[in-house]
């Protein structure tokens, strides 16, 4: 028990440290360790895209060696927060072991809604989007009834949504088909121009770790408290500067173009937003719970039904908001916004990431580390000047091979007792 | 949780009882016309052959089923429970068989599933405290509560669940073979346990197929048989009443065989 705190008597281990079976890993050699034990098992958070991602981009980097420029990666960047918002929200639909297909379909609306009342209608923009923003969580409330009450799969409630969703933007539009939004404007700027300060991209990546330091150190300080095993200080530090250094490199070459676009930053706030609500509150405990077992669930007296409707209305919310964002990165709505392979990437970012299909398991983070895979993916392949045939073939590849890894992981854990 | 804060039930008070209470699955009528007591105070088992619809009972008293005739009233007051949370909110813990932990999560976070403390923003120290004096009072074996639930043994995933029916003072615990998977130490430590509630004043309904743990700990044996009430009986029943008000009959296939089992002996000593 060198793990003794000073003060506690040695003959009185800590509350969690009493049960003399378990090895109990200290120090950074010991977060090693148990990391390894955790892959081993087929606990692999988000190590298969890290590793993926390094094969990636040493890949296209070899090919072309733009692709890792700063320029490329601001653009990369603008890119990854259309699709990444929408694929958070399906994220959110994942943890309980739903799906949503229609996704693609509601961004399109919701990008096609804005461009009717704020260009054609003359709205202010704010509330035209916000009532793209209604419009969304009204379909993902219709999907949550159509659910909770008639038992209907969401496979194919979303599936018929995708059409009929996508046949509500092509009404709105009418025969024009496309509607330009003004250049200049504050919305189009935002998916276009608007950057950080550098100033400002290195104060945020200096928060971000200092915020990881402050409040490693006080639940360390309150476990100490109570009588719990603290975590490792050392081990908290480290990783508080690793995250500051990282975070801050990453700053200054991207500041060696045009800088960390805003747009980025929102998408960064909303995925460290979820992933708090996710983590810290009752509500995103239930989500997982739900995504476990939801019979227990609901014998543990939560609303079941409450919980799906949120995560459906969510869902179909940050959708609706990562179709308002493409309108501005294109400056346009037409009756393409939305089609394609938006859906699927969406899907496949939030798999790719590390969310399970199956529920239960998942974090925020996997939309943001998904979607930088699918959108570096899409950018290598334009720079190589290939065609669109071969980009859905490479990206339908990697989202088997995650779906692969996903299932064998979940087998693996089964068999070595892990959820 | 209002249901909650009618202070302590005086001991002897009738805490729930049940009155003509049947539950039909489309042709099947797994209980008819059951009457139940259960005082503040008292342990009642509940005994009976595999199908006689323990399990369908608990479960209407656990909310999880809602009876298709009869009554409830929970401490006088006539209630139905529309759902699980209902049974909650009254005070009525459980323990189901299957256990209803979700194997996705860690111990602690079975622990306080629905009832998590602080709800913005969780208040993980305190609740990790609480699991660990709830385990502490069970002398329960868990390695860490920081565990999912999915890596734990089947006694220490009971234990988990008898642990998460203690969390909120319940009036009345129902225990669906509680000690099924259980050690020796453990088993013996749910019974301390369950003499410890009562003597809080707390209702418990056991279910066991254990008849020396049912002896040990129970203040009146009810026996179903087929869905119905077949007698209600005291811990100072001979085993052979018990079997035949469980089987239906005093010939039944367990009398044959401890008959059949004397008859060799006998044979043996001639």
């Amino acid at each position: 028990m060198s793990s003794n705190v000073e003060g506690t008597p040695p003959s009185e281990p800590l509350l969690d440290r009493s049960d003399v079976r378990v090895r109990h890993d200290t120090g950074i050699g010991g977060a090693i360790r148990s990391l390894a034990d955790r892959v081993r098992s087929g606990d692999l958070g988000s190590l298969p895209v890290v590793v993926g991602l390094a094969i990636i981009w040493t890949v296209f980097q070899s090919l072309n060696p733009i692709f890792l420029s700063s320029n490329n990666l601001v653009n990369l960047l603008f890119d990854c927060s259309t699709v990444g918002v929408i694929s958070l929200g399906i994220v959110c639909i994942l943890m309980v072991g739903e799906i949503d297909l229609s996704v693609g379909s509601i961004s399109g609306f919701a990008s096609a809604l804005v461009g009717v009342l704020w260009v054609n209608s003359g709205w202010p923009v704010i509330p035209a989007i916000l009532a793209a923003l209604i419009a969304g969580g009204v379909i993902g409330f219709f999907y949550s009834v159509l659910f909770n009450r008639l038992g209907m799969p969401s496979f194919v409630s979303t599936l018929a949504g995708l059409l009929a969703v996508l046949g509500l933007q092509l009404y709105i539009l009418g025969s024009s088909g496309s509607i330009n939004l003004p250049y200049g404007s504050p919305l189009v700027s935002l998916g276009q121009t608007l950057v950080m300060p550098p100033v400002v991209a290195y104060a945020l990546a200096a928060l971000a770790g200092i915020v990881t330091l402050v409040t490693g150190l006080r639940t360390a300080a309150r476990r100490r408290e109570a009588g719990l095993s603290p975590q490792s200080i050392t081990g908290l530090v480290f990783r508080a500067v690793v995250l500051l250094v990282a975070l801050e490199l990453i700053a200054f070459y991207l500041n060696q173009d045009r800088g960390v676009p805003w747009m980025f930053g929102l998408f960064v706030a909303l995925v460290v937003v979820m992933n708090y609500a996710f983590k810290r509150t009752k509500w995103g405990r239930s989500m997982t719970a739900i995504g476990g077992n939801r019979e227990a669930a609901r014998r543990a007296g939560i609303n079941v039904p409450l919980i799906y409707t949120s995560a459906f209305m969510l869902c179909s919310t940050l959708a609706a908001f990562g179709g308002v964002l493409s309108a501005a990165r294109l400056a346009s709505a037409s009756q393409q916004a939305g089609t394609g392979d938006v859906n699927l990437d969406a899907i496949a970012a939030a798999v790719i990431g590390g969310t399970s299909l199956f529920g239960g398991r998942g974090s925020a983070y996997s939309a943001l580390l998904g979607i930088i895979v699918i959108q570096s993916i899409a950018s290598g392949l334009t720079l190589l000047d290939l065609s669109s045939s071969l980009r859905y073939m490479i990206t339908g590849g990697v989202l088997a091979t995650a779906v692969i890894v996903d299932s064998l992981a979940r087998r693996s854990r089964a068999s070595h007792g892990r959820a | 949780m209002t249901g909650m804060s009618q202070g302590p039930v005086a001991a002897g008070e009738t805490v729930i009882s049940l009155r003509g209470v049947s539950k039909v699955f489309g042709a099947v009528s797994a209980l008819a016309d059951i009457d139940l007591d259960v005082k503040a105070g008292e342990v009642v088992a509940l005994v009976g052959d595999n199908g006689a619809g323990k399990s369908t009972l608990v479960k209407i008293l656990a909310g999880v089923f809602q009876p298709t005739t009869g009554t409830m009233t929970f401490q006088g007051k006539a209630v139905t429970l529309a759902g699980p949370s209902d049974a909650l909110a009254l005070g009525i813990a459980t323990v189901f068989q299957d256990l209803a932990l979700c194997e996705n999560l860690d111990v602690v976070a079975n622990i306080f599933l629905g009832n998590e403390l602080n709800s913005l923003q969780l208040d993980e120290v305190s609740m990790e405290i609480r699991a660990w004096t709830l385990l502490k009072e069970l002398s329960a074996r868990i390695p860490s509560v920081r565990e999912a639930v999915a890596s734990l043994s089947g006694g220490q995933r009971q234990t988990v669940a008898i642990a998460r029916s203690l969390l909120l003072d319940p009036k009345l615990i129902l225990l669906d073979e509680p000690t099924a998977a259980l050690g020796v130490a453990q088993t013996a430590e749910v019974l301390n346990l369950i003499e410890r509630v009562r003597d809080r004043g707390l209702g418990v309904i056991m279910i066991s197929h254990n008849m020396e743990d049912v002896r040990a700990v129970a203040d009146r044996i009810v026996v179903l048989r087929l869905g119905r009430n077949n007698g209600i009986f005291y811990p100072d029943t001979s085993n052979q009443e018990l079997i035949s008000a469980i089987t239906g009959a005093a010939d039944n296939s367990v009398s044959r065989r401890s008959g059949r089992r004397i008859a060799v002996q006998n044979e043996g000593r001639a």
